[in-house]
């Protein structure tokens, strides 16, 4: 557990980047610092491993203050991610990922195999282990980067805006894959970025920020999102919260209606509908079709794709996007192996969020304070 | 004239012996291999110290442009004049190989700084930042960080000093000094112009060679990472959206290009 005590950090040039903050990340959790440009995320996060060094107050890791500690010690206990991964060109990736295992002193074998299963974790396989950084994608590289921070298997991370340098698809990819490795790994991690949707995204808990270096609210995503604590966080929270909010809503038992299928080859000939959907062998849904607009088989060209699928374990918002999604207006559920499930209508799924649960408020009088 | 010059460069006479072409070649080679060894003993250090700390820059950098400004000639019959009655005792040379090599060093250590110091600053910071983070201590960070990654401008600045240095070093005959200078002094003496141009064509296809060898040096010392040389198993792969900067920064091994008033120059952005 990362214990932030009363920490203030007062620039010589008078600036006060973050101010009096009193924060704690939970052991084998993501903590998200978000705010908008400037308001001392980076300052926080720095101070953690004393790349800053605070002006007043504690940080404790595991009730030790880190004040008391040296410095580069500290530092080869703390797994670090950068923005632009800071790799170094000079190396190979190998080389890079080894660089920490190499300084605390760890086996040459063991820290080349720990080095490959590492690459391998991240979606890098042999083949990128000899190249240079310069002959890597940001992408490529920003995953490095993570294997890097993780090859001393540090109980703790920190990562200051690691996927804001990539293209939104790359991102989301890499958000992914790094959040199915820390469902292995546990690591205590303070992630930091200026999107919302990344933090509410990547965050087991989100402290938003604003300028000045005052925590503004600290809370569960899906929390934050439904009680923000004043004009600033609902402002920068955004307008889609309502809609967004249902990420965290699991679907409640819908009322799902079997849905007439033909499989890819078929004629739609004697279907009296307006769409049909189509699946496959294994009765994985693959698209909707107008059968009165096709004569003889069905064929992948001729697919409707736009409807998209959701999961029925899966949250509130996939459901309601496959039923607003689908040409038919019938949103296709699958089970968890992807098979079909049966199909809901819109209203069906507003009724049930109708139904469903709001996030209790646990104080009343300040509907913004932390789930306790 | 051409071909008296080249009677000149092939006539046997001239090499063999003492004070023929070979023994004035490695005269010349010793001066300059030795004055170079100093200046960069004083601007490595040096350089790498104000890159890596930012601190002593101003100064370091003003010292250095000033020395830029030093008439050879002139240093060299000062320090002949000062250093001369303490080489009296002594054989006769020192007297005047000693001020020759001051002369030479004080002209190698301003690229050479240059080089060192524009090197160590222009490593990018996002990789000092991340070195720093791991727990590498400024030591560590200088030595397996900064330096592995300005090695190609530390290269760049030892060359230009080198070639500075083997094309100056012929003043040393002005003061009586060996070295391929003799044949220009001599030369000229006697009015023996092919002696003269054979002289200075020695001279400059000498710092061809030696900057040809370094370059050839450079090229297994630096990093493949960093000059773009790559094994055929990485360019297999190098289909993906990659940056030629990489490349560039390869072939920009001109070793004039060093320059100090410039801080923005980084290995990446050194023009080819
Ligand atoms: N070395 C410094 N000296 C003086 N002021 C600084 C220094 N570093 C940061 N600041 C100031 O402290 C404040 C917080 O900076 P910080 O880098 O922590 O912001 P941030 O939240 O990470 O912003 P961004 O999202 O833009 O990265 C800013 O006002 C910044 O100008
Ligand atoms: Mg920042």
């Amino acid at each position: 557990m990362i214990v932030f005590d009363g920490v203030t950090k007062k620039y010589p040039d008078g600036t006060v980047a973050v101010h009096d903050l009193t924060l704690e990340a939970p052991t084998g959790k993501i903590t998200v610092l978000v705010g908008p440009s400037g308001c001392g995320k980076t300052t926080s996060l720095r101070m953690v491993n004393r790349m800053i060094e605070p002006s007043s107050g504690t940080i404790s890791l595991d009730g030790k203050d880190t004040g008391r500690m040296k410095a580069s010690e500290l530092r080869r206990g703390i797994g670090y991610v950068i923005q632009h991964a800071g790799l170094f060109p000079n190396r190979t990736v190998l080389d890079n990922v080894e660089t920490v295992p190499r300084l605390v002193g760890m086996g040459k074998k063991e820290t080349r195999d720990r080095a490959m299963q590492l690459l391998e974790q991240v979606g890098l396989g042999a083949d990128y282990a000899k190249r240079y950084p310069s002959q890597l994608s940001g992408g490529q590289q920003q995953r490095v980067g993570v294997a890097r921070a993780l090859a001393a298997d540090p109980p703790v991370m920190l990562m200051d805006e690691p996927f804001s340098a990539v293209d939104p698809v790359v991102r989301d990819q890499l958000q992914d894959e790094f959040l199915r490795l820390q469902d292995d790994l546990g690591k205590t991690i303070i992630f930091v970025t200026h999107d919302i949707d990344e933090a509410i995204k990547m965050g087991d808990q989100v402290a938003v920020m604003r300028v000045g270096g005052y925590l503004a609210q600290l809370a569960e995503p899906a929390y934050l999102l439904a009680h923000p604590v004043d004009d600033f966080v609902a402002d920068f929270v955004g307008r889609d919260r309502g809609y967004r909010g249902l990420s965290f809503q699991a679907a409640p038992r819908l009322p799902l209606a079997s849905e007439r299928t033909i499989t890819l080859g078929e004629s739609a000939r004697d279907v009296d509908d307006d769409w049909v959907l189509v699946v496959d062998g294994d009765n994985h849904p693959l698209g909707w079709v107008e059968p009165r607009r096709i004569d003889g088989e069905v064929t992948s060209e001729r697919l409707h794709r736009g409807g998209t699928v959701a999961r029925a374990s899966g949250p509130l918002r996939a459901v309601l996007d496959a039923a607003l999604s689908s040409p038919s207006r019938r949103g296709v559920v699958v089970d968890d192996s992807g098979a079909l499930v049966g199909t809901v209508r819109p209203h069906e799924v507003l009724t049930a969020i109708e139904e469903a649960e709001r996030p209790v408020v646990e104080n009343p009088d300040n509907p913004g304070a932390p789930a306790a | 004239m051409i071909a008296s010059t080249w009677q000149w460069l092939t006539d046997p006479v001239n090499w063999s012996g003492p004070g023929s072409i070979p023994n004035q070649i490695l005269t010349h080679l010793w001066y300059s291999a030795i004055a170079l060894f100093v200046a960069s003993l004083i601007a490595i250090p040096a350089g790498l110290a104000i890159g890596h700390t930012g601190r002593g820059r101003f100064f370091g950098v003003n010292l250095a442009a000033a020395a830029r400004a030093i008439p050879s000639l002139g240093l060299l019959f000062l320090m002949v004049l000062w250093l001369f009655p303490k080489f009296s005792g002594s054989s006769g040379s020192a007297a005047f190989v000693v001020p020759s090599l001051i002369v030479l060093a004080v002209l190698a250590i301003p690229p050479i700084l240059a080089g060192a110091y524009a090197g160590v600053e222009g490593v990018d910071p996002a990789a000092r930042d991340a070195a720093k983070g791991m727990g590498m201590t400024g030591m560590q960070v200088l030595r397996r960080v900064e330096i592995p990654n300005a090695m190609p401008l530390i290269f760049s600045g030892f060359r230009s000093a080198t070639l500075q240095v083997i094309a100056t070093a012929t003043l040393a005959a002005v003061v009586g000094a060996d070295g391929l200078g003799r044949f220009l002094i001599d030369g000229q003496k006697i009015r023996d112009y092919p002696q003269m141009a054979g002289g200075s064509l020695v001279v400059a296809i000498l710092a061809l060679v030696v900057d040809l060898l370094l370059g050839t040096i450079q090229r297994y010392a630096v990093s493949p990472g960093l000059t773009g040389r790559r094994t055929s198993a990485s360019r297999r792969g190098r289909s993906d959206g990659v940056s030629g900067s990489a490349e560039s920064a390869g072939r920009s091994n001109t070793p004039l290009d060093v320059e100090i008033s410039d801080p923005r120059r980084t290995v990446d952005s050194q023009p080819s």
